[in-house]
């Protein structure tokens, strides 16, 4: 866990160091120059270290939320992106997007906050679905529903986007692709109250989890509240992913590789699996972030796209392998 | 139960896919302008007398080399000249209404030269097509005369384009021996803060633009048409003007405020500090068409002053 935990640091403390323009540390913290007049702790302080942070935040708890969703839905391919709630997300973005939403508060921007409203409304249909069709709480419903909403969300999306003009369809696509150069720390501040409340219910979560992704019943007669866990388990990876997404976009791929990598070297108990996964995730996505603003500058290359490339291959090779 | 994987995590990794290819489909709508000199359809050679245009751009050429009358429709993006607005649409670029195209009887379609599938259906009709194709800004007078010349009115078109040449050599040379500001020409970020912010590259007529009208394009050395960038690169960059365009009409004064301050994040950026950053409106900044010489001007009022 040290060695997680000491990735994740260095990756962030690393990360701002990186970049296309070399910058002097010694002039990033010179408190003689006028801050406005600092480019170099600009670069630092507004370009590089936010961007660290918000990929730390997102890559943790999409992670997190991974481990949480495979547990709960007790399928190993599940991810937080499983039951709508980025699909619902982008189709928020999308509509903020299209229809010119201007409004901004406290520095975070139309688009962010619609995205997050979008993630909400998924939860709470998938949420709705899973309770209708049964007494407790179906993780099939739960899962079928989810599917199924995807699938209706990207249609959604589709047409709106068909809406759109060319200049802002591009910029839909390019919201897809996932970004973390957010610009100073408002939006971080935003989506930081959910996280951290979703991460004090992961903290919580583990033991039950083990139990629960053995067999319910078992679980049950071993004094677990299992409709509990689940609504826990639902709701706090939900808003967590939520969050996520309105910060950094749908970035794919981390919710699924970073669990199962971190089960390969610690093994399958939630205790180490959950919070091992929550930082290897930051330091993956902070590094992954790294190689996006690095490597075709000065043109930005979007974050997902470099998760996906990773991603995608690790995920064709994870299912042979389970053969 | 892999049921979860099939359609969810690639959920929207497919509606990416596709977007992303609608968008690479829709470039250039926004992109630079030109017409390709080869509009040879089955009629070639008759001077059309109803055109049918998908092209906005092509649309405000025609109109402006006198042959406004003999356009029947035009697609769904046209706002220019005035007259369009009673004009039958029959779609654009993704979607264009071939039934009503050809319900029109059009004797000359112009459309995106990548629109394949609309050109072989068009051929199939027998109806001429003029496929429009993109370039820099020198093309799109080029590619006036050359329109003109298929529909038999290379007079007018000639005409209509030395005035544009006319006007962007006046532009030129009111910019000729003044300082060149570094500038930063910004298309697009997101509302009220400095979040997916596009810009031009060394390629295209909106680059071409800013070169003439006197700026020195930050990002004059990328061979790109657009792209986006870093908060970072735009601090190591350091433009001294940052002219951002916006292709609605103008805003309130308390809307283009708070456009304006989202800058004021990146205070290290001389525009930022000494108040350079030009907020321009209209639906002309998207059009590569006759409409040019306004831009032009617009881009050289805020470089040196009116």
């Amino acid at each position: 866990m040290a060695a997680f935990g000491g990735l994740a640091a260095a990756s962030v403390l690393a990360a701002p160091l990186i970049g296309t323009t070399a910058i002097s540390l010694r002039r990033v913290f010179d408190g003689s120059v006028p801050f406005a007049d600092n480019v170099d702790a600009q670069i630092f302080l507004i370009a590089r270290l936010p961007r660290a942070l918000a990929g730390a935040l997102v890559g943790a708890t999409l992670a997190a939320a991974g481990v949480v969703f495979q547990a709960l839905l007790r399928n190993p391919l599940a991810t937080p992106f499983t039951l709508g709630v980025s699909a619902g997300s982008a189709l928020g973005a999308m509509l903020a997007i299209t229809f010119r939403l201007h409004l901004s508060l406290w520095g975070v921007s139309a688009v962010t906050a619609a995205s997050f409203i979008g993630s909400l409304g998924a939860v709470a249909i998938v949420y709705a679905m899973a309770r209708a069709r049964h007494q407790g709480f179906s993780t099939n419903i739960l899962l079928l529903a989810g599917v199924t909403l995807n699938a209706f969300f990207s249609a959604l999306i589709l047409f709106v986007q068909y809406l759109a003009d060319s200049a802002e369809a591009l910029r839909t696509v390019r919201w897809l692709m996932g970004d973390l150069d957010v610009a100073g720390y408002a939006p971080l501040v935003a989506a930081l109250p959910l996280c951290a409340a979703a991460f004090v219910a992961f903290a919580w979560l583990p033991r039950p989890l083990n139990l629960l992704s053995l067999d319910a019943d078992a679980a049950a007669s071993r004094g677990v509240d299992v409709l509990r866990v689940q609504r826990v388990a639902f709701f706090s990876a939900s808003m967590a992913t939520g969050a996520a997404v309105s910060l950094g976009g749908p970035i794919g791929f981390i919710g699924i590789i970073v669990p199962h990598l971190v089960r390969l070297m610690v093994g399958a108990d939630h205790r180490v699996v959950l919070p091992a996964s929550a930082l290897f995730g930051a330091a993956f996505l902070v590094a992954a972030d790294v190689v996006a603003r690095t490597v075709m500058a000065p043109v930005e290359l979007p974050v997902g796209i470099i998760t996906a490339l990773i991603g995608g291959p690790f995920f064709l090779w994870l299912l042979i392998r389970q053969r | 139960m892999t049921l979860g994987f099939r359609d969810s995590g690639f959920g929207i990794g497919s509606v990416a896919l596709t977007a992303a290819l609608l968008a690479v489909l829709m470039r250039p709508a926004v992109g630079a302008p030109g017409l390709q000199p080869r509009g040879d359809g089955p009629q070639a050679g008759a001077a059309p007398r109803r055109i049918v245009s998908l092209v906005p751009s092509a649309t405000e050429m025609l109109f402006a080399m006198g042959a406004g009358p003999r356009v029947a429709a035009v697609s769904s993006y046209d706002r220019f000249p005035p007259e369009v607005e009673r004009l039958p649409r029959v779609g654009a670029l993704v979607d264009p209404d071939v039934e009503r195209i050809l319900s029109l009887r059009p004797d000359l379609v112009v459309a995106y030269a990548s629109q394949t599938d609309l050109i072989a259906q068009l051929t199939r009709a027998r109806i001429a097509v003029y496929p429009y194709r993109h370039g820099s800004l020198a093309d799109i007078t080029a590619g006036m005369r050359d329109l003109g010349a298929r529909i038999g009115m290379a007079a007018g078109a000639a005409r209509a384009a030395a005035e544009i040449e006319r006007g962007l050599a006046g532009v030129r040379a009111s910019a000729a021996g003044r300082p060149r500001p570094r500038t930063l020409l910004v298309i697009g970020r997101e509302p009220q803060s400095l979040r997916a912010i596009s810009v031009s590259g060394g390629f295209g007529f909106l680059h071409d633009l800013l070169e003439l009208a006197g700026g020195d394009n930050v990002f004059g050395g990328v061979e790109r048409e657009s792209m986006m960038v870093a908060t970072e690169t735009i601090l190591a960059a350091g433009p001294d003007v940052i002219l951002e365009l916006h292709y609605s009409d103008r805003a309130s004064r308390a809307a283009e405020t708070l456009e304006r301050d989202a800058w004021k994040l990146l205070p290290g950026v001389p525009a930022v500090r000494n108040g350079r950053i030009h907020l321009l409106y209209g639906g002309e900044l998207v059009v590569p068409g006759p409409r040019v010489v306004l831009t032009a001007r617009a881009f050289a009022r805020a470089l040196h002053g009116p």
